[in-house]
């Protein structure tokens, strides 16, 4: 099983976007896939019209009063399911401060799914805290949406500057450029200039496009409402890079 | 990706109304929008022994316009696995399925998640089509107040196309979205309280199946003959007989095509177990009849042999190339192409000798002859009532006991020898035959004894069997090797590259070397096996033994 996330310290850059669209990708490929929204906003649920709601909420999973699986939803697309956002997962640095060993955490809740699923995604929330470390430490390949602007440059460096004190495992970076918008000059100066200074930055970009701010109204990843545009294009192109670089198989793990 | 339990309708509406009609069941709790509409052929397949059945899991390949994909279900209607057939479409789960043609061996599905499932289940065995159907498929998704789908519901309104024809009832479907299961039962009691939607009383795949004139588990390799004990003997033995008789004729046609090695494994067992009966408890018939049919089973048997043998060694093939360790598996490649070849010859041998008149007369003489033996007797007091003869559980005791007798005979006799040198591996075949025939009268009569005891007798001397069978197999292996290394060498000059025939040449003497490993193992095991089975004793103290029948 191979778990990505979608990360950055800074919110609004298109985390969930992306990761909504590349779980989709995933299951439509035929990889057995579950998305976790762990952003409190549960914007991802939301798309998927799921309910953010789990019992027991933040505390009872990480506690184990609540195993994960029992939490999980089906999308209503074949292949992808969600585990669902809770609005106490505003807490889970408290419930994990509390566990033992509280920066695996994450990385063990997971450990049951391997037999379940091939690729899990986790939607990840804005911040550097301990959910941040947690997620470091789970998973494989960590996505990192860049808008191409100076200060994202900045929070991107102060990202990978944090990877490299941790200690034991830590995953592959893979950034890419979010909502692009190639009229700008700052843009198309820093998609050229960045990849050749910073290893790790995907060759698919996202645009800055109303389609993609359309998942919202519609509650469906732009893949699968629109498959043939240009927005879904780019998206698996991304999915692509991705599943290249992190090694899956080209037929589904089991 | 579990999925929760299905609930299946029966419909009794016309097909065309039926989504309207669901709609109209389901609101204003739901909304439900058709998803697709298809024509579609369904083809059933199970092995011949049953054994995705056997496992709770149902195949089917749906094919339809420009589409189509063999979906693995449980029995209850939950998807375990689909895979694509061919449609030009490059699928993530390799090159897509062609759509086979039926009966295929495992290899006709291509390497994949569903190969993977079904592998260990029906293993050398060939998918048959049990039945085929040819309906409307229509999907439908059941969304609650927020649009979401929580279950979703397929609509099947087919016919039976072979073997017999006519229509089925409709059937509905309703399986829950993962983490929706309280709102699919909600729907489910919805429709279920709605005109004109009965639960399904038994799945889809049994309709059709019993329209096909099959029923899941109507074929076993076991005898499941069950006996009264106070039927006579005569007609007890007959009863047996023609279930065997029975396999025999049920396998007989696949081995003929060629469908799969277990045919042919299953009817010489039949064939096995026929003479065997014949030899050990043919004076219970009337009065003739073993000494005019053995020799014709006897013959049939040794019919299948060669077959049978060529067919065993090419099964393992791969095995016995992982073995070896000087030689490489390629260096086998030319013995495996004479083994091929060899199989070839010898099964149009087979072919001919079950297409022949000996082998149809021999069958259709043999149930007459039985048929007329598995007539319960005369009431007493009748004009020409024959004698009456022994029940079948005081046979069946006698017989069990005498066969033990020769089993504990030969047995202590070769476990006394030691196992340094051993006794002659023919000792040790013929201890192999008396425990067969032990086996083999525990199954024709094990109904008259308690499940239990059976199973434990039976367990205790599969212990001494399998390692008589290793021995004997080991010892076979090697007379045959020699055997066919010597027709490989007398193939004619210029059949053949010397040195790949000195390379094959090397590689079955590392082969026979290891099979003499193999015999010595099974050899020095031998006398320990013996005295577990001696000191089990599970047929006196578990109460097979004479008198002891249940009554």
């Amino acid at each position: 099983m191979k778990v990505f996330a979608t990360y950055n310290i800074k919110g609004g850059v298109g985390k969930t976007s992306a990761a909504v669209n590349l779980a989709y990708l995933c299951g439509e490929d035929g990889y057995r896939t579950l998305l976790w929204d762990l952003d409190p906003q549960a914007a991802a649920s939301y798309v998927f019209r799921i309910r953010p709601r789990v019992k027991g909420g933040a505390k009872a999973l990480i506690h184990g009063a609540r195993p994960l699986d029992e939490a999980i939803k089906g999308t209503d697309f074949d292949g992808l399911d969600l585990l669902p956002a809770d609005f106490t997962y505003r807490n889970m640095d408290l419930a994990l401060h509390r566990a033992k060993r509280p920066t695996r955490q994450l990385a063990r809740l997971l450990v049951p799914l391997a037999g379940e699923y091939d690729v899990v995604f986790l939607d990840c929330p804005p911040s550097i805290s301990l959910v941040s470390e947690n997620i470091l430490h789970a998973v494989d390949t960590l996505l990192v949406p860049i808008i191409p602007t100076t200060l994202s440059e900045r929070t991107f460096d102060q990202l990978t500057g944090f990877i490299e004190t941790l200690n034991g495992h830590r995953p592959d970076v893979l950034a890419f450029f979010s909502m692009v918008d190639r009229r700008k000059r700052l843009h198309r100066e820093i998609i050229e200039r960045l990849p050749s200074t910073r290893p790790g930055i995907a060759e698919a970009t996202i645009p800055a496009m109303t389609l993609i701010e359309q998942m919202a109204v519609r509650r469906a990843p732009v893949a699968a409402f629109s498959p043939r545009s240009a927005a879904a294009q780019r998206y698996r192109q991304l999915w692509s890079e991705l599943r290249t670089r992190s090694g899956l198989p080209d037929r589904p793990l089991s | 990706m579990a999925t929760a339990s299905c609930r299946e309708f029966v419909i009794d509406h016309v097909a065309d109304e039926v989504p309207q009609r669901i709609a109209a069941a389901l609101e204003p709790r739901f909304r439900v929008v058709q998803e697709t509409r298809r024509h579609t052929r369904q083809v059933w397949l199970d092995t011949f022994d049953w054994r995705l059945h056997a496992a709770g899991l149902v195949l089917r390949q749906m094919t339809g316009p420009g589409a189509g994909e063999l979906v693995l279900t449980t029995c209850a209607g939950e998807t375990v696995l689909s895979q694509p057939l061919a449609t030009g479409s490059t699928a993530i789960g390799g090159p897509a399925a062609r759509r086979a043609r039926w009966p295929a061996l495992l290899s006709a599905i291509p390497d994949g998640p569903l190969r993977d499932r079904l592998g260990p289940v029906i293993e050398v065995r060939a998918l048959l089509p049990l039945a085929r159907s040819e309906g409307t498929l229509t999907q439908l998704r059941v969304l609650d107040d927020e649009l979401k789908t929580v279950a979703r519901i397929t609509v099947e309104a087919a016919s039976q196309a072979q073997p017999a024809s006519g229509p089925l009832p409709p059937r509905l479907l309703i399986t829950p979205v993962r983490g929706y299961s309280a709102a699919a039962q909600r729907a489910a009691r919805l429709l279920g309280a709605a005109d004109g939607f009965a639960p399904g009383t038994e799945p889809a795949f049994a309709a059709v199946l019993a329209g096909a004139g099959r029923a899941p588990g109507d074929y076993t390799d076991k005898v499941g003959v069950t006996l009264p004990p106070s039927t006579p003997a005569r007609q007890a033995l007959a009863t047996v007989l023609l279930r065997l008789a029975d396999t025999i004729e049920a396998n007989v046609g696949f081995v003929l095509r060629d469908v799969d090695a277990e045919f042919l494994h299953d009817l010489r067992v039949a064939v096995r177990r026929t003479r065997s009966a014949l030899k050990l408890a043919g004076d219970a018939l009337p009065a003739g009849l073993a000494d005019r049919f053995a020799p014709e089973f006897k013959w049939l048997g040794d019919l299948t042999t060669p077959t049978r043998d060529l067919d065993v060694y090419l099964g393992g093939f791969g095995q016995m190339t992982e073995r070896l360790r000087a030689a490489g598996p390629g260096d086998l490649e030319p013995f495996r192409a004479h083994l091929t070849a060899r199989r070839l010859a010898e099964r149009r041998k087979l072919v001919r000798g079950l297409r022949a008149a000996r082998f149809t007369t021999l069958m259709a003489d043999w149930r007459t002859a039985l048929a007329t033996a598995a007539k319960p007797p005369r009431p007493p007091g009748r004009k020409r009532a024959g004698p009456a003869g022994p029940d079948i559980a005081t046979l069946a005791s006698e017989r069990i006991a005498r066969a033990y007798r020769r089993v504990a005979k030969r047995g202590a006799a070769i476990a006394a020898d030691g196992p340094a040198g051993g006794p002659p591996a023919e000792q040790m075949h013929a201890l192999r035959k008396r425990g067969k025939e032990l086996r083999y009268l525990l199954e024709f009569f094990g109904s008259l004894y308690e499940p239990t005891a059976l199973r434990r007798a039976v367990k205790d001397l599969k212990g001494l069997q399998d390692c008589l069978g290793d021995l004997q197999d080991a010892d076979v292996q090697q007379h045959a090797l020699r055997e066919f290394a010597v027709q490989m060498v007398d193939q004619p000059p210029g059949s053949g590259k010397p040195a790949e025939l000195a390379a094959t040449l090397l590689a079955m003497g590392e082969l026979t070397a290891l099979l003499h490993v193999q015999q010595d193992r099974a050899r020095a095991e031998m006398a320990g096996r013996f005295a577990e089975f001696a000191r089990a004793g599970s047929l006196r103290t578990l109460g097979i033994l004479p008198g002891t029948a249940q009554a």
